[in-house]
């Protein structure tokens, strides 16, 4: 099925910070198109491996792929200019910035300046709430339209990978759902999506597939509807108390 | 519009309510307390000769009086918001805690008398005393203290209450008299400067500050100035503007420009030497502070050894034209229409790159406080390496570089004596800077280091190079200091490493904070208020009275701004917006609390 390069490559990854191993020989296959997901639970590593695709954590071993190229040691302004962008946990907003500024840092390292605005409406269109609240601080926003800019601000780099971080942190019940939607949507519009995530149940029905990290190490890796029908996995992770 | 804790826990009800007795003891007891202890660093004996209106009130009184007004004023303040009750408690309010004052202040005056502390606390000895009792007993100068602190604080309230116009014609007043006594040497500067020195004759008496009938002139005049204005404060003026048509803005923004540049050029014609001087060294400060705003305001790096780079550039300069210095070359000064100033100006701004580059590359993965360490700490390696005996034999150790020649332009020789032309030299420097730090504000890198301020891991995430960003950051705030320096050299001609202490380092961060961080023209008010009025480190200022509290008056400054006014006296727009959320959110959060707590009792 996948003959295509991997968009997204982990070899034998590992990560120490100081003593702690963090990530354990870890290996990832991210292809083109693809929602991917990575479960665990608190401190199992989830979000150093998206730091170290990033460039923000260094692995001490293995390396990081993307098409294909070896980018272990890039600087994260390298990678992000690959087309990689993340949408950090607690969507960390530049609060003091109003929203048309924090869009516009989310294009930082983009040339063709022109286009812009055209992206930029193309957001309005997904949000229109984040239309309304153009110059209003971001840090004023609700924790969902904080989000939506967070989601907005990394779009607006033209990311051909998508990272998130916990997308559903911190927000009410109703909002999760509307939240995986845009994901959904998000990875329609051809734009590959690894995410982690803690609500499992949620993220394994909009997923590909899935990846399941315990203290850094992958100890399961399936298809997203193979995963939600495995009883292990449900009385381990997704939290389900018969 | 602010809201304290007292006033929402305060009942709010129709009928008048009492006066907040808590408050009004609190500022009554902080007033005395602050007149002590003003009398005691010596203010007030080493002030008395410095007189306002002559021969009645001396500048050191002055020191002392103002306490109660203000205070007053103060505790009655809370009853502003409180419709309906503004009147006779405001009154009262005053009163008791200009009374208070007085007692407590009285208090002292009898215990310094029957004590003598002059071995703990120099000041506080027979002299003060005479000073502080008029030469009448100490009871009855007790009792002197008391009424007149008390009818100073039934002033503060009822100034309160009084009508908006009635309020800027007095402070108008008051403000205008201080300031012409207080600006004597200028005045008298500037009457000179204009041949017409028999206004100033006219306006000070013989012993100094204001005679009587001058200061009544003064007072009326400005009485009446203040009738003209509407009464509205600076903040609502500048509220206004900002609410301006653009195109309207634009055009007032360019007419205060072109009238800037106007003044900028004709007024050192006009003033005289003591004043271009004074105008030449507020330049100096706002280039160094202009630089300091680009690491710390905009980059949101806490540099406290920006000193180094100012050193670097006067040494650089000290020793490629000093005849003393074994790098000199015959013939190598800094004129700028020869080549050889064109070479002295490239490699200062090369040395002050690498020192940006030296100092900013191990720092720059510090953050917050532990950057704010370790810069204080280059900072200091870098005077100490010039003070060193090991390099003595470039830089001259302790007895530093001399004769360093003027600065040129052609033929035309700008001597640091020449206070005048110093100064145009200095505002060309400063009308540069001011370009340059405008233009990168809205720059591309601008854009980052606002980014880094705020959150350094997501601009990180965004791509932003944030290492790169920082380096710029402090490379283009050393060039500022360094060009800084390299003037400095050729204005005071003699360079020692004691020019470049610590201290200066902080003054110029007092500057850019006071000024408000991030703000342009606030640096140049920062620089203005503290190096114009109560002067640099070694710099005489307008209040040259002041200098030996030079320090306490800059401490203090600090923190009644932070308290009160944490974005600056000219903030940047955006800032002040942050500052005003923050408060509004935080308001907001207690009226919510408060307003559960009322639930929950009944």
């Amino acid at each position: 099925m996948h003959d295509r390069t991997p968009v997204l490559e982990f070899r034998g990854i590992n990560v120490h910070y100081g003593l702690v191993h963090v990530l354990k020989d870890l290996n990832l296959t991210i292809y083109p198109g693809e929602l991917v997901c990575l479960l665990g639970g608190n401190a199992s590593g989830k979000t150093t491996t998206l730091k170290t695709i990033l460039g923000m954590v260094q692995p001490s071993s293995g390396d990081v792929l993307i098409d294909g190229d070896i980018v272990t040691g890039d600087s994260t302004t390298q990678i992000v200019s690959r087309g990689v962008t993340m949408v950090p946990e607690n969507r960390r907003l530049f609060n003091r910035m109003t929203v048309r500024e924090n869009l516009n840092i989310g294009a930082y390292l983009r040339t063709d300046r022109d286009a812009l605005e055209a992206d930029m409406e193309h957001i309005f269109e997904m949000f229109p709430r984040v239309k309304e609240r153009l110059n209003q601080k971001a840090g004023t926003l609700s924790g969902g339209e904080q989000q939506m800019v967070a989601v907005g601000r990394a779009l607006m780099a033209k990311p051909r990978v998508l990272l998130m971080d916990e997308p559903s942190m911190g927000l009410a019940p109703v909002l999760v759902q509307q939240n995986f939607d845009i994901i959904e949507q998000i990875n329609n519009d051809g734009v590959t999506v690894f995410m982690v995530e803690q609500n499992a149940n949620m993220a394994l029905s909009i997923a590909d597939r899935g990846y399941v990290l315990l203290t850094g190490s992958i100890v399961l890796e399936d298809t997203a509807s193979n995963l939600l029908a495995n009883e292990d996995l449900r009385k381990a992770y997704l939290g389900e108390v018969e | 519009m602010t809201h304290t804790l007292e006033q929402i826990d305060a009942p709010a009800s129709s009928t008048p309510s009492p006066v907040d007795w808590s408050k009004v003891q609190k500022w009554g007891v902080l007033g005395g307390l602050t007149m002590s202890f003003i009398a005691a660093i010596g203010m007030v004996t080493a002030l008395d000769q410095r007189l306002i209106i002559s021969p009645w009130l001396s500048l050191g009184f002055l020191t002392l009086l103002w306490i109660p007004v203000v205070f007053g004023i103060i505790a009655a303040t809370e009853d502003a918001e409180t419709p309906g009750v503004a009147g006779d408690r405001d009154v009262i309010s005053g009163l008791v805690t200009g009374l208070l004052s007085g007692l407590f202040f009285a208090f002292f005056i009898v215990i310094i008398d029957a004590f003598d502390l002059t071995d703990i606390f120099r000041n506080l000895g027979p002299k003060l005393v005479e000073l502080l009792t008029f030469g009448r007993g100490v009871g009855v100068a007790a009792a002197l203290w008391i009424i007149s602190c008390g009818l100073l604080g039934l002033l503060g309230g009822t100034l309160k209450i009084a009508p908006r116009m009635a309020r800027s014609m007095i402070g108008a007043a008051a403000m205008s008299v201080v300031g012409v006594a207080l600006l004597e040497i200028i005045v008298t500067d500037i009457t000179q400067g204009l041949r017409i020195e028999f206004v100033a004759d006219w306006i000070y008496a013989l012993n100094g500050g204001l005679t009587p009938a001058s200061a009544l002139v003064i007072a009326a005049g400005s009485a009446l100035f203040g009738l003209r204005s509407d009464g509205s404060t600076l903040a609502e003026r500048r509220l206004e503007r900002m609410n301006l048509d653009p195109e309207v803005r634009f055009r007032k923004n360019v007419v205060a420009a072109v009238l800037t540049i106007l003044a900028v050029i004709f007024l050192p014609m006009i003033l005289g030497g003591l004043t271009n001087d004074l105008l030449a060294n507020v330049g100096l400060f706002i280039l160094m502070g202009l630089g300091l705003n680009i690491v710390v305001g905009s980059a949101g790096l806490l540099d406290l050894g920006y000193v180094a780079f100012f050193a670097v550039g006067a040494y650089t300069t000290a020793v490629l034209t000093s005849p003393l210095s074994p790098f000199y070359t015959p013939g190598w000064t800094l004129n700028f229409l020869s080549l050889e100033g064109a070479a002295v100006i490239t490699i200062v701004l090369i040395m002050a790159v690498i020192a940006g580059v030296l100092v900013g590359t191990p720092v720059i993965r510090l953050r917050g406080d532990y950057l704010a360490i370790v810069t204080l700490g280059f900072g200091e390696i870098v005077r100490i390496l010039f003070l060193s005996d090991w390099l003595a034999p470039y830089f001259g150790g302790a007895q530093g570089i001399t004769n360093v020649p003027s600065a040129g332009l052609g033929p035309v020789e700008i001597r640091g004596t020449s206070s005048q032309a110093m100064f145009y030299l200095i505002a060309a420097f400063v009308g540069a800077a001011i370009y340059v730090a405008w233009r990168l504000q809205a720059s591309r890198t601008g854009r980052a280091w606002t980014a880094l301020r705020e959150d350094e891991d997501a601009a990180e995430a965004m791509g932003i190079n944030t290492t790169a960003a920082k380096l710029t950051a402090f490379v283009i705030g050393a060039i500022f200091a360094g060009f800084a320096g390299m003037i400095f050299a050729v204005k005071v001609g003699s360079i020692f490493p004691s020019s470049f202490k610590l201290l200066l380092s902080i003054i110029i961060l007092v500057i850019v904070i006071v000024g408000g961080m991030g703000s342009i023209p606030g640096v140049i008010i920062g620089a203005v208020v503290l190096i114009g009025i109560l002067g640099g480190p070694t710099q005489q200022g307008l209040l040259q009275e002041f200098g030996q509290f030079k320090l306490l008056i800059y401490g203090a400054l600090l923190v009644v701004m932070m308290l009160k006014r944490p974005e600056g006296l000219w903030p940047n727009v955006r800032r002040q917006r942050e500052l005003h959320q923050d408060e509004m959110s935080q308001d907001a959060w207690l009226m919510e609390e408060s307003s559960q707590d009322k639930d929950g009792d009944s």
